[in-house]
Formats: C-alpha cells, structure tokens, sequence
C-alpha cells in the first residue's frame, strides 16, 4: 500500500507543480509544455484509480490532440512581451472571484458524490474493463451521452461556419 | 508479484528493444539498398561484405560529428526534441503481440511486455504524442524553416490520425475487442483481417504512410522548399536520433499492419504444427512468419517511397480530409448494416 502512497504524492507534487508554473512562466510555449506535463501526471491519477481506459483517452484527446492544436497556434502567433495586453484591475478581480467561486462548486460536488467503486468491487465486476463502460454510458447514461455528442457536433459546425465566413470576406 | 514474472517480462522488454533497434538499423541500409535497386545501382557495398556493417559505420559516423548548437534560448528543449521522438518510437513496442506462447521450464510464456484491455488506444495515444518530439525540436531550433516543417509535419499527423482512428473504428466493430493479443488470436490461419475488411485497409495503411512522414507524405522535409525541415539545425547523434525515429517508427507501424490485418503470428497450418511439434517449434515458426510479414512491409515503404512523387501540400489535406474519412465514415456505415443484418432483415419484414 506503501509504494501506491509514494507514487501518488509524487504524481500529486508534479501535476501541482507544473501547474503552477504554467501559469507563472513568462514564455507561452514553455506554459503550454508544462501543462501537457500536468496533463500526464493526471493520466498517471487515473492509472491508479484503475482506469486504463480514462488514462489513455486523456492522453490522446488532451495531450496528443488539444494541447497540440494549442501550440500550433501559440507558435504560430509568435507572441512577444510587446503585444501582451495588461488586463485592467476589475478583470482580474472578476477572474479570481470566478474562480473562487468554480473552487466552492467542485468542493461541494466532491463532498457529496458517492463513491461508486465500492459497489463494484463488492459485486466482483471488472469496472476498468471498456466493454463494462461502454454497457453503462449507452444504457443508464444514453441521455447525457447523446447530449455531449449533440453538443461536439455543433461546436464543429460552428468552427466551420466561422472558417468558412472568413474565406469570403477576402 | 513474483519475481519469475519480473525477470520473464524484463527480458522480453531487452530483447523487444535489441530487435527494434536492430530492425531500424538495417532499414537504413536496406533503404539505400532497396533505392540502389530501383535505380539500377550497386549501393553501398564498401564496410562488411555487401555493406553488411555499413550501419555500424555510418552511426560511428553521427557520433564523432561536430555537435553544432543554434542560437537558442530554449537550449534544453533543443536537446528534448529528439529524445521525445526516440523515446515515443520505442515505447508503442510494449503492447504487440510478437507470438502466441512458449512453453519453458514447466510454464507458459506469453509473447508480450503487456497485455492491456485497451492495447490499440495505447498505440494511437503514443502516436499522438510523438508529434510533440517534431514540434519541440522545431520551434526550439529558432530558425523558420525548422518551425514551419515542423508544422507541416504535426499538422499532417493531427489531420491522418482521425482518419487512422475512424478506419480502425470498423475493424474493431468487428472484432468486439482492443487488445491486440486477442485481435491476432481471431485470425487463425488464413482468416486474415485484410479480406474482410479491405477498404479500412487501405485507408489505415495511406494514413500509416502519413504518419510516419513518408514519401509521398514527406512534407516535412521536403528538401527543395525547407532545406531539410525540422531538423535542418541538429548535427551529429541528435540529427542521428531524429532519422533513426522515423525507421523505428516504420518498424513499428510496419508491425502494427502485420497484426492489425495480415493475422500476426498466425500461418495456415500452426494448428497442426502445435499438434504435431509441440507449442514452441510453432511458435518459433510464427514468430518468423511475423518478421516476414514485418519485412515485406518495410520493403513495400521503400518500393512506395521510390517509386510515387512527393504530393503538395494542398493535395495532401484534400487527400486526408475530403476523401480517407467520408470513406472511413462509409466504411464504418457499411460494416455495422452487415454485422446487424439479422436484425434489420426482421425489422424489415423479411
């Protein structure tokens, strides 16, 4: 139990580590390298929860497809210190308290939600197995999933209405 | 855990290593071998009888180079590039299957470093985060050429990877599975993939081209438009690991062919030869038709890249957005009206 202990605060330290120095480090390429970093350290949560299949699809839709996408742009944009827009003082204040806010929200969800993983293992089901997970996100929850796919579907539209709009005005 | 595990798994991960690596050597002299061929050359014939240490000579070669550094701020990425794409290119290697199993010292040995419930997944997630070696190393080499092959490059491997994924979605409907010991172990004999699933075949293996970066994919370093692309600054072993990625990755995408649809270790007749020769002479078999089926793929990623011309950028994406995922998306469509025809055939009234 020991060793899943040490593997878990060092996990812990890195994610809260890169974390905070993606916000604090001054170039926006090195921040975006230290959040792909946090992002494996998250994926290496899940792994020991368990998850393999939560793990792995972290990795490919966070760190092999978003972050990617994000330093395209990044690198693209070629941000210098000249162009960084200073934020006036309400913004700042609006940011924290949203997020202070977000920090409540996720604090109460947490305290209430009911660990399901107990029932698993009581009733001996392979819960970390894709066929298991695929049985419950199209039976109990075929609602919210569909809804989530509703959902993708019209922020590609939108990404292409908007592409497409800026072709012809040239 | 007993130790006996750890020592099996720890040798099967060494040896899997020696032979990546020993494969990705001798592409670059089969490469230069196979293009000497098609165009009616000898090639390199001088190191070992018919070139056979020309490996050797030229790694020798990278390591004694001048290591010429850029003028970079970011000195450490500069150094991280090649070692991300190295390090990616080696680890896809830990979910193949390279045989069924041996039967030594009164236990079964499985052929595998692991065998995890969600193998292909793994593979593409490796692969989606090999572009990060690509674009480090571009970006930090502070030279334009450099980062816009190293766009190039990563923006064609985001565009072919959903591709890849939507082709893949089709066999995996029929095969009700991810791991990749159970996908090789439905195609006993000559129930090959590749026959039932033609079409996502074609489309996994185009997109194989582009992912590994080469020709007719080989924008990234397309010579006459980025001088040599996104390693145009490295020198010496960091250049050498970068070209030595590329044919570790055709390796492995290579194997992932093999298994994927040209029925991995399975032969015609290995049913027979575990009656008749016992468990580990077939297998030793299989494992040899597996590097066969290996090597042919290989050469046929030399043959294509001498043979078809370099695409332009716009025809690539065309390729990859317009025409391999609304086939991959038909496919998909197709594959799920026969597996459930039964169903629909009552719904129907039939």
């Amino acid at each position: 139990m020991s060793t899943i202990l040490i593997i878990f605060c060092v996990l812990a330290a890195i994610t809260l580590a890169t974390a905070f120095l993606a916000i604090f480090s001054r170039n926006p390429i090195h921040s975006a390298l230290y959040l792909v970093i946090c992002f494996f350290s998250i994926a290496g949560h899940y792994l020991l929860l368990n998850s393999q299949f939560l793990a792995i699809v972290h990795v490919i839709v966070y760190s092999g497809a978003i972050m990617i996408l994000f330093l395209f742009t990044i690198m693209l944009m070629n941000l210098n210190k000249e162009n960084e827009v200073h934020k006036p003082r309400i913004t700042r204040l609006g940011a924290i308290v949203s997020f202070g806010l977000i920090c409540v929200v996720l604090i109460l969800v947490f305290i209430n939600s009911k660990p399901i993983v107990g029932e698993y293992i009581t009733t001996g089901e392979d819960y970390q197995s894709i066929k298991v997970l695929g049985k419950v996100l199209l039976n109990e929850y075929m609602v919210p999933f569909e809804f989530a796919s509703i959902l993708l579907l019209v922020a590609m539209i939108g990404t292409v209405l908007l592409s497409k709009k800026e072709k012809t005005e040239k | 855990m007993d130790s006996t595990i750890i020592i099996e798994k720890s040798i099967i991960i060494l040896v899997v290593f020696a032979i990546t690596m020993l494969m990705a050597m001798y592409s670059t002299l089969a490469e230069r071998k196979v293009a000497a061929w098609l165009q009616d050359r000898i090639g390199p014939n001088r190191a070992g009888k018919g070139g056979l240490l020309q490996p050797l000579a030229d790694g020798l070669k990278l390591f004694s180079k001048e290591e010429f550094e850029p003028d970079t701020p970011n000195r450490f990425l500069f150094f991280v590039g090649p070692a991300v794409a190295m390090s990616t290119a080696l680890m896809t290697s830990a979910v193949i299957p390279w045989g069924d199993r041996f039967h030594l010292f009164g236990r079964d040995i499985i052929l595998q470093a692991t065998d995890i419930d969600v193998a292909l997944l793994y593979v593409f997630g490796v692969i989606s985060v090999g572009v990060y070696g690509i674009m480090i190393g571009g970006w930090a080499s502070n030279n334009k050429f450099s980062l816009i092959g190293a766009i190039r490059a990563a923006s064609q491997m985001v565009s072919y990877e959903v591709a890849m994924g939507l082709s893949i979605i089709a066999l995996l409907m029929m095969t009700g599975t991810l791991s990749l010991r159970e996908i090789s172990a439905q195609q006993p004999g000559m129930h090959w993939n590749v026959f039932y699933q033609p079409l996502s075949f074609l489309i996994f293996l185009i997109c194989a081209f582009a992912e590994t970066n080469r020709t007719p994919f080989d924008l990234a370093e397309c010579e006459t438009e980025l001088i040599g692309g996104y390693h145009t600054e490295y020198s010496s072993m960091k250049m050498g690991f970068y070209l030595f990625a590329e044919y570790a990755n055709m390796f492995i995408s290579a194997t992932i062919l093999a298994v994927l649809f040209f029925g991995a270790y399975n032969y015609p007749g290995m049913a027979w030869a575990v009656e008749n020769w016992g468990v580990n002479i077939a297998n030793v078999i299989g494992i040899a038709v597996l590097f066969a089926k290996i090597c042919f793929f290989i050469f046929f990623y030399m043959w294509v890249r001498w043979t078809i011309p370099r695409f332009r950028y716009d025809q690539l994406m065309h390729l990859g957005w317009r025409i391999l995922i609304p086939l991959s998306i038909i496919n998909i469509i197709i594959t799920g009206i026969v597996i459930l025809r039964a169903e629909i055939a009552v719904y129907l009234g039939f």
